[in-house]
């Protein structure tokens, strides 16, 4: 087996990538494409949590992986709830139409 | 210039390529096609670190149900094509130059503060994948036990309340 990649290989493309997601969040206006960065900022952070748990040779930094993973299940599920009752409520998703806290 | 970084440098472009592809496209489905692109090469890297349970959930659980759920709602509101309302004339430079600037520090962490020069320990400790998954099984229900559960509780809890927050009132229109 030849050499293998350093780790700060792994966490430069993790800085990257998350560094894309908030990019994403901040120049979208469609809430669905917003939920998805957020989504590629928690995948960001979880390939820096499996990269650090190899380089330690630890595996609780796979666990919290796991736990990433079923949080962020769970709040997608509640997050995709609330965009269509949005929808359902104002016939658009924009996300400037969303500053009023009554329905 | 050996088979591993070759392939490590592969993945990294395309993973870049299919995070800018969901930053740049207007098409919403293309745009979650292009994130479970990324999902998959997010798979790969956790195989190349030697955690192959870690990437098999990846797949399952985020370019499996997470997307598919993404890709269900997109389709249910039809918004694949959304109208473009006026945008905010300095949203894009601005966000642009705080993405840089959040890079920048991320760079600067990395490579000033920390020396993380070295390369990743010990790599045949992880091929055997058996005894890992023991140990990986072992910690999550031994040590683990108590977030493991309380998981299992905010699931419930989320799948109740996306009931509950759907569910139309009775006499409610549309």
């Amino acid at each position: 087996m030849a050499q293998t990649i350093p780790l700060s290989y792994y966490l430069a493309i993790s800085a990257v990538l998350f560094a894309m997601g908030a990019l994403g969040v901040l120049i979208r206006r469609n809430p669905l494409i917003i939920f998805m960065s957020v989504e590629l900022m928690l995948n960001a952070a979880n390939l820096a949590f499996v990269a650090f748990a190899r380089s330690f040779g630890v595996l609780t930094g796979q666990i919290f992986v796991f736990f990433v993973m079923t949080v962020s299940a769970a709040e997608v599920a509640v997050g995709l709830a609330l965009i269509i009752i949005i929808f359902r409520n104002k016939h658009s998703i924009d996300v400037d139409l969303m500053n009023s806290l009554k329905g | 210039m050996n088979l591993t970084l070759i392939l490590f440098i592969v993945l990294a472009a395309v993973a870049v390529a299919s995070a800018a592809g969901l930053l740049v496209s207007r098409n919403t489905v293309y745009a979650a096609l292009f994130l479970v692109l990324n999902f998959a090469t997010v798979a790969v890297f956790y195989l190349l670190l030697g955690a192959p349970f870690i990437a098999l959930a990846q797949v399952t659980i985020y370019a499996g149900a997470i997307m598919v759920l993404f890709l269900f709602v997109i389709m249910l509101l039809g918004s694949e094509k959304l109208p473009r309302g006026q945008a905010l004339p300095w949203q894009r430079p601005m966000a642009i130059v705080l993405a840089a600037v959040l890079l920048a520090e991320a760079g600067f962490l990395l490579f000033q503060r920390l020396q993380l020069t070295a390369s990743l320990a010990n790599p045949e400790a992880s091929v055997n994948t058996t005894e890992t998954l023991r140990t990986l099984g072992m910690t999550l229900f031994n040590q683990y036990l108590l977030p493991f559960e309380v998981t299992s509780v905010l699931l419930l809890v989320a799948m109740v309340g996306v009931i509950v927050l759907t569910k139309k009132e009775k006499g409610e229109q549309g």
